[in-house]
């Protein structure tokens, strides 16, 4: 069985080869050359994906009626002590061969669009070079058999979203823009390296496997040490969260998604819709068993956070003018389902929870990157971000339209679309765990459709601008993507994930809730109602309301004063009074220590120079002298 | 051993032909004459070496060898060094010691 | 009589040695050195160090001081004189001199020899040949190779050096 899995390290190479490649030849390789080694090789890790994925769910994954998970190698790379080593392996399971699944075909799409969407683009090479880094990255990532292996590629993925919102780097907004997701997400992977730390430290192992083998029990002792009066595992735990969270822009770090729109299009779809954001949910659905036995306060914060977010972002997203934004506020929404999803799961019969988010990760991937590649689309017909200067883009833009309708549907949970069943078993899985969550999820499904479909008027109906007659469709390779995508958003709900995607491996009976669906369905048709009414045909409702709403609308445009408040946090108090102090301390105190040496040295050695005469009969006198000296001291001891 | 003549004579004798050398070497400018001083710092040497020999070791002939590679080394140092000093003359036109400090920059 | 031509020959030297120093004219100088070293091989012949002697003249007066003499001859005037050393100079280096030779003298003075009563074998010729490529105990063949390493490696320099201005005359 291990040998048979060999050919699964391809689908790592593959990606880093094309980057290496495109990346030390990016000036000399054609730009065909160059997307065609990156395509070629993502589009091999995908065939070799989904034959892994066939495989393994037809054969060689199923033992006694449970998903095993299979090591397809291991490799020993660092050895600290006999039990603490790192290693560098391949993970086989099913949510890692769901996200693999995820990750290669999202990616496939996303760089057949790049050809059409960069075509002409100053530095093509160096984005396709960048976009293979960020595919190889999140499939380490996905992999990853111990926790400081997903440290390691987490970290690259972060460098290629780093890279990649900064695409544009003569851009002032994409430079900041990027280094703001960078920080921000470092930030927070201080606390997922903390957690890492504290856990490998007192379980004696990074390993996933090892970690969660026997429900936890391997890192079960740590639970009788507290601190501050929660167990040392539920801080490890705690802070491996903020990692995902971090990444997955969870509120209260959710503030710099929004401005990695900065970022071109494809790259948004790819890294800050459809997969890398939902590293976060896959960290915690990954250390899901410790979560669940180890320390169910954090899954309750986990939850809190996530239904926060959900609908925190939903109520952003919903006086959001860039296009791109509101897709962002609804990603950031979509993944605090998630969230909330694994937060309110159980274990084993009670799982559903953990089922319904990895579904809905699942589907999202695909009628988000289709929004996003819709947008892109868009964006590259009308040339704006503003919604508000597009309108009755219907008749130019059909493919764009038809599968931006898709995809708006399919988030808005309307049946037969794909996102109606991940949504549903989500709403379910917080129905059984408390009504709170299930209204916040309820509201969050109502809020969706409203901003989805107030965008969708806007864009494609709401003819209050007259289009030029120079919009038209995107080139082919633009529109197949997103018709291949229209597909996956149509027929993904219909994989039965209760079968192969569940906490212990096991089937779990999931059951439709006829009563549910009907009323997640009718809060979304309301909210399409809705937006039908406000934005359908120009007009001034929504004016009006917000004019009513006043204070609260501004505040809520502004995102709620987020980021003026980091500014605040990060301007004013840290670099204010805290970084101050340690600025003039090191300007004056260290530095000047070593100013100081370095001039006292340069002032000795001007003085003593003069001794560098070069005659050597100078020499000649200080060494008779210097003898002559030690001598007599020399014989005055002896004397005496 | 030199009949009637003291050890420490000849060592007082080669004290100061070896302090007569330092003289030299240290108050002449021209090269030559201090490579001259050198040849009688070695010679000072020499002498010691051959009379501890002969007074303290007569068994052994350390001594004896020690002056015989001396002399050697004393003849290749010379002439190296006399190559040097017609080297530099044909470059600055002196061999004054005082003027030999290219190596300074 | 022995004594009083160790004497003589003594004082011979030191005065020539303290001529050489401070004469005025080069070539004088290395006369005296050329008289220095030869009464050198006389003290050498005194305690019988034949061979010694022999290889002093033949090296030292033969060689060296021949070799001296053709530098002086190739890089200076016979009748340059060379210039005065400074006074202050002169007494540092009398300072430097005096305290040295002193502490050296009263370390002759004080440290107690233990003078040997065997008389000296002479060695002979074929004595130190052997020793010399003897490679047992007490043998000198390897001192005897780095030597003539040395000896090819200064006659390699010395035709390096004094040769290679001649591309730039």
């Amino acid at each position: 069985m291990e040998t048979s899995l060999n050919y699964t390290i391809w689908i790592l190479i593959l990606p880093f080869a094309a980057f290496v490649l495109n990346g030390l030849l990016s000036k000399r390789l054609p730009n065909q050359v160059a997307s065609a080694i990156s395509i070629i090789s993502i589009l091999i890790a995908a065939a070799l994906s989904y034959y892994l994925a066939f495989v393994y769910f037809t054969d060689i994954g199923k033992a006694a009626e449970t998903f095993m998970a299979i090591k397809a190698f291991d490799q020993t790379w660092l050895r600290f002590t006999e039990s603490l080593q790192i290693k560098i392996g391949f993970l086989v399971d099913p949510i890692s061969i769901m996200m693999l699944i995820v990750v290669t075909t999202v990616s496939s799409l996303v760089f057949i669009y790049s050809i059409g969407y960069m075509k002409g683009e100053k530095g093509y090479n160096r984005f396709f070079a960048f976009l293979s880094l960020f595919s190889f990255s999140m499939m380490g990532l996905v992999v990853a058999t111990n926790l400081f292996q997903m440290y390691i590629f987490w970290e690259l993925v972060g460098v290629s979203s780093f890279l990649l919102i900064g695409y544009y780097y003569d851009k002032p907004s994409a430079v900041s823009a990027s280094k703001k997701a960078f920080i921000v997400t470092r930030f927070a992977d201080l606390g997922f390296l903390l957690g890492i730390l504290l856990l490998s430290y007192y379980g004696n192992s990074f390993d996933f496997l090892e970690i969660s083998s026997d429900n936890g029990a391997a890192v079960s002792q740590m639970g009788g040490i507290t601190f501050m009066g929660m167990s040392v595992l539920s801080w490890a735990l705690l802070l491996v969260f903020t990692g995902g969270a971090g990444k997955s822009a969870m509120f209260p770090l959710h503030i710099w998604l929004p401005d990695a729109m900065e970022g071109p299009t494809p790259v948004s779809a790819l890294i800050h819709a459809a997969t890398m954001v939902v590293a976060g949910v896959y960290l915690v659905a990954r250390m899901f068993t410790v979560y669940s036995f180890g320390a169910p306060d954090v899954l309750e914060i986990v939850a809190i956070i996530g239904a926060f977010s959900a609908l925190f972002a939903a109520v952003i997203a919903c006086t959001q003018f860039d296009i791109k934004r509101v897709l962002a506020f609804s990603t950031m929404s979509q993944i605090g389902y998630m969230m909330m999803a694994l937060g309110v799961s159980g274990y084993a019969a009670e799982g559903l929870g953990f089922t319904a988010s990895m579904f809905h990760l699942f589907t999202h991937a695909f009628f988000k990157a289709l929004l996003f590649l819709g947008a892109g689309a868009i964006i590259h017909s009308v040339h704006t971000n503003d919604i508000r200067e597009m309108g009755g883009l219907r008749k130019y833009l059909p493919i764009s339209h038809i599968t931006f309708l898709i995809a708006c549907l399919a988030i808005s949970g309307i049946p037969p679309f794909a996102g109606f069943f991940s949504k549903d078993e989500i709403l379910a899985a917080a129905q059984m765990h408390g009504m709170i969550y299930f209204g916040v999820g309820y509201l969050v499904a109502g809020l969706t459709a409203f901003y989805m479909f107030r965008l969708y008027f806007m864009v494609f109906w709401n003819k209050n601008q007259p289009a030029e007659s120079k919009v038209h469709e995107s080139p082919s390779v633009m529109t197949i993507p997103l018709i291949i995508l229209a597909l996956g958003s149509i027929f993904a709900g219909f994989v039965p994930f209760g079968n192969l995607i569940t906490t212990n491996g096991q089937v779990l009976e999931t059951e439709f809730h006829v009563s549910l669906a009907a009323a997640t369905v009718g809060i979304a048709l309301v909210g399409i109602v809705v937006s039908y009414l406000f934005y359908a045909k120009p007009s001034d409702r929504p004016e009006r309301i917000a004019k009513s709403l006043g204070g609260f609308y501004r505040t809520v445009y502004q995102k709620f004063y987020f980021d003026e408040i980091y500014l605040f946090i990060t301007q004013r108090i840290i670099f204010g009074i805290f970084s101050a102090f340690i600025a003039w301390f090191d300007r004056n105190i260290v530095d000047g220590t070593i100013n100081a040496i370095g001039w006292l040295t340069a002032w000795i050695s001007s003085r003593i120079k003069g001794l560098q005469s070069g005659q050597v009969q100078q020499y000649a006198y200080v060494f008779l002298g210097g003898v002559l000296i030690i001598g007599l001291v020399f014989f005055y001891y002896w004397m005496r | 051993m030199i009949k009637g003549i003291p050890f420490e004579h000849i060592m007082i004798f080669s004290t100061l032909l070896f302090f007569i050398g330092v003289y030299g070497f240290l108050t002449r400018k021209n090269l030559i004459t201090i490579l001259i001083s050198i040849e009688l710092i070695l010679n000072a040497v020499n002498i010691n070496f051959v009379a501890v020999n002969v007074y303290l070791y007569p068994e052994a002939l350390e001594g004896h060898f020690f002056a015989l590679f001396i002399i050697a080394i004393a003849a290749a140092e010379a002439a190296v060094a006399i190559a040097i000093f017609i080297n530099l003359y044909r470059n600055i036109r002196s061999i004054n010691i005082e003027k030999v400090n290219e190596m300074k920059n | 009589m022995e004594t009083y031509i160790f004497y003589i020959l003594a004082g011979a030297i030191l005065i020539f040695a303290l001529l050489s120093v401070t004469t005025r004219r080069v070539l004088r100088a290395a006369v005296y050195l050329l008289f220095a070293l030869g009464s050198t091989a006389g003290i050498y012949f005194m305690v019988e160090f034949l061979f010694l002697a022999a290889v002093q003249l033949l090296v030292y007066v033969g060689g060296v001081v021949v070799l001296i003499i053709f530098s002086i001859l190739l890089t200076s005037q016979i009748n340059d004189r060379l210039e005065q050393p400074e006074w202050l100079k002169v007494m540092a280096t009398m300072l430097l001199v005096v305290v040295g030779a002193g502490l050296s003298l009263f370390v002759i003075r004080e440290y107690d020899f233990n003078i040997s009563e065997t008389a000296m074998t002479a060695p002979t010729v074929s004595d130190i040949g052997l020793k010399l490529l003897s490679y047992g105990p007490g043998g000198y063949v390897l001192p005897f190779e780095v030597i003539s390493i040395l000896l090819l490696a200064a006659m390699i320099g010395a035709i390096v050096i004094a040769k290679r201005m001649k591309e730039n005359d």
